[in-house]
């Protein structure tokens, strides 16, 4: 993985949001649409700039799978849990289960975020049982 | 606007496929498309149009034009995976409507397993990819293990029942001689093959081999003047959703159920009239889905649909009749290849896996992860 463009313009408030413990997400000024990742313009209607807001990072795993046969650069750490979150307030995103046994997490639990170092060192959001 | 008849395809032929150290991505593609043209009893000479895709190279487009020494009139490097294929069928037949060629190739090549040409299974922790990169999902499996996932919990669907796809294709495959993997295979052997991402196992999982194929696709009025039968487009349909998982709404539904709308509608035909039905494979779950996503069973009954043998050579549903991604060849993007085996069963060249009296076809290309698909129906006369 390189890192050299990290974060850029679209993910530079994400990433120091999670920096300062916060998970950052927008939502369209028009339409009131959750939008995630976060980028230039409202993907339900169109509108440009949508708004910068705080999650409460709390919500519901979607889907979960447990990595046996991982990406080079993280062999030592499997088996461990990939998940799918849809957060409360009408988002989704990948994380993964922050710590414990990969198997302890089912589709449907509660969920909530905690910031751990992430593979670059940035702090990233993983998630916890809530 | 329809494509239904709009053009025909003339010829088809797969290069060497399996391990084939002595070749290069370009080689393989000159390979197959001269025994292609050949199929097609057409020249070189007479090639008009070039729609190329590979995860090689720099401009592909470019490369394999030079290389094979054609001045395309008509050019479509459309990249969206594994599925490629099926949307040049789809541009080659509006093109050639359109009088804008008349002689059209679709090409593929990929020596990944000799060779290092692996770039398209790197993880990228660029734009979009940077909210997944941190998370160690293997691509592209761990992104189908997680439509499983939502598949099994949403539904009850099972590892047995997946498995038994694999075991029905490979039956398919034994039929093939050019199968890479014909050896018999049970239910046991797929479920004790090890998790690769739950709830996949290894032989959940498509081959990763070499291998090249060549599509030519002509205008009516050529078509008509060809010894082969013409096999025709009677629809199309395409659909590009997301580029990576996290961005599916429904994990359980992919493009196929826009795309394949689109395609039976133009075609004017439904379910039950099709002889034989070819769908992308890269996992067994590509299948499920896309089976239920085309309409060929209700959502949520996938896994009863593929079970116990039903689309297997003795079944009543043949699907996958050369043995499929899982146990023919999957070179990186199998799409083309599903091209080539509707294209043989149509026009009764399959000998051991011939399905009886085949006229009308069905395929289905799924590309990215589940993010984009082409479905293509196809008949003769």
């Amino acid at each position: 993985m390189s890192d050299d463009e990290l974060p850029d313009p679209d993910s530079e408030p994400y990433w120091q949001g999670a920096a300062s413990g916060e998970l950052l997400y927008r939502r369209c000024g028009s339409c009131d649409a959750a939008i995630f990742y976060p980028r230039s313009l409202c993907t339900e209607c169109g509108a440009p700039d949508p708004k910068w807001a705080v999650s409460k990072g709390i919500g519901k795993v979607y889907a979960c799978s447990i990595v046996h046969r991982p990406p080079p650069s993280f062999k030592d750490q499997a088996p461990y849990a990939v998940l799918l979150v849809d957060l409360d307030e009408g988002f989704r995103m990948m994380s993964r289960l922050a710590e414990g046994d990969a198997e302890s997490i089912s589709i449907g639990d509660r969920v909530q975020v905690v910031f751990n170092d992430g593979p670059d060192g940035r702090p990233t959001p993983y998630f916890i049982p809530a | 606007m329809s494509l239904k008849r709009a053009c025909a395809i003339a010829g088809v032929a797969e290069s060497r496929l399996g391990v084939v150290p002595d070749s290069t991505v370009l080689s393989l593609q000159a390979e197959a498309l001269v025994d292609a043209l050949a199929d097609a009893g057409l020249q070189k000479s007479d090639v008009d149009g070039l729609l190329v895709s590979g995860a090689w190279g720099r401009l592909p487009g470019l490369q394999i034009a030079e290389y094979l020494g054609i001045q395309p009139a008509y050019s479509d490097s459309t990249m969206v995976g594994g599925a490629s294929f099926e949307f040049h069928l789809g541009h080659a037949a509006a093109a050639i409507q359109a009088g804008l060629c008349k002689v059209a190739v679709i090409l593929y090549g990929s020596t990944q397993r000799s060779r290092a040409d692996k770039y398209i299974f790197q993880i990228r922790n660029d734009l979009g990819y940077q909210y997944e990169a941190p998370y160690g999902l293997p691509t592209p499996v761990g992104s189908y293990a997680l439509a499983a996932s939502r598949h099994f919990a949403q539904y009850g669907t099972t590892n047995e029942q997946l498995a038994d796809l694999a075991v029905s294709t490979r039956e398919w495959a034994a039929l093939n001689p050019k199968a890479y993997r014909r050896e018999p295979l049970t239910r046991e052997d797929v479920l004790g093959s090890g998790p690769i991402a739950t709830p996949l196992n290894k032989l959940d999982c498509c081959l990763f081999t070499d291998g090249g194929g060549a599509v030519v696709v002509v205008s009516p009025d050529i078509a008509k003047t060809l010894d082969k039968p013409p096999v025709w487009l009677l629809g199309q349909g395409e659909s590009v959703s997301h580029a990576q998982i996290s961005e599916m709404r429904d994990l359980t539904i992919t493009p196929a159920a826009k795309s394949g709308a689109r395609a039976f509608e133009m075609a004017g035909v439904t379910h039950s009239d099709l002889d034989v039905v070819e769908i992308y494979d890269s996992f067994t779950i590509t299948v499920l889905l896309t089976l239920e996503s085309l309409g060929f069973c209700p959502p949520g009954t996938g896994g009863e649909f593929i079970a116990n043998g039903r689309t297997g050579p003795s079944g009543e549903f043949p699907l996958n009749t050369n043995g499929g991604g899982l146990s023919y060849c999957h070179p990186g993007q199998y799409g083309i290849f599903l091209i080539i085996e509707a294209v043989r069963q149509l026009r009764g060249e399959c000998d051991a896996r011939q399905v009886a009296d085949a006229t009308l076809a069905l395929i289905s290309g799924t590309g990215g992860v589940l993010s984009s698909n082409s479905t293509c129906i196809l008949g003769v006369e």
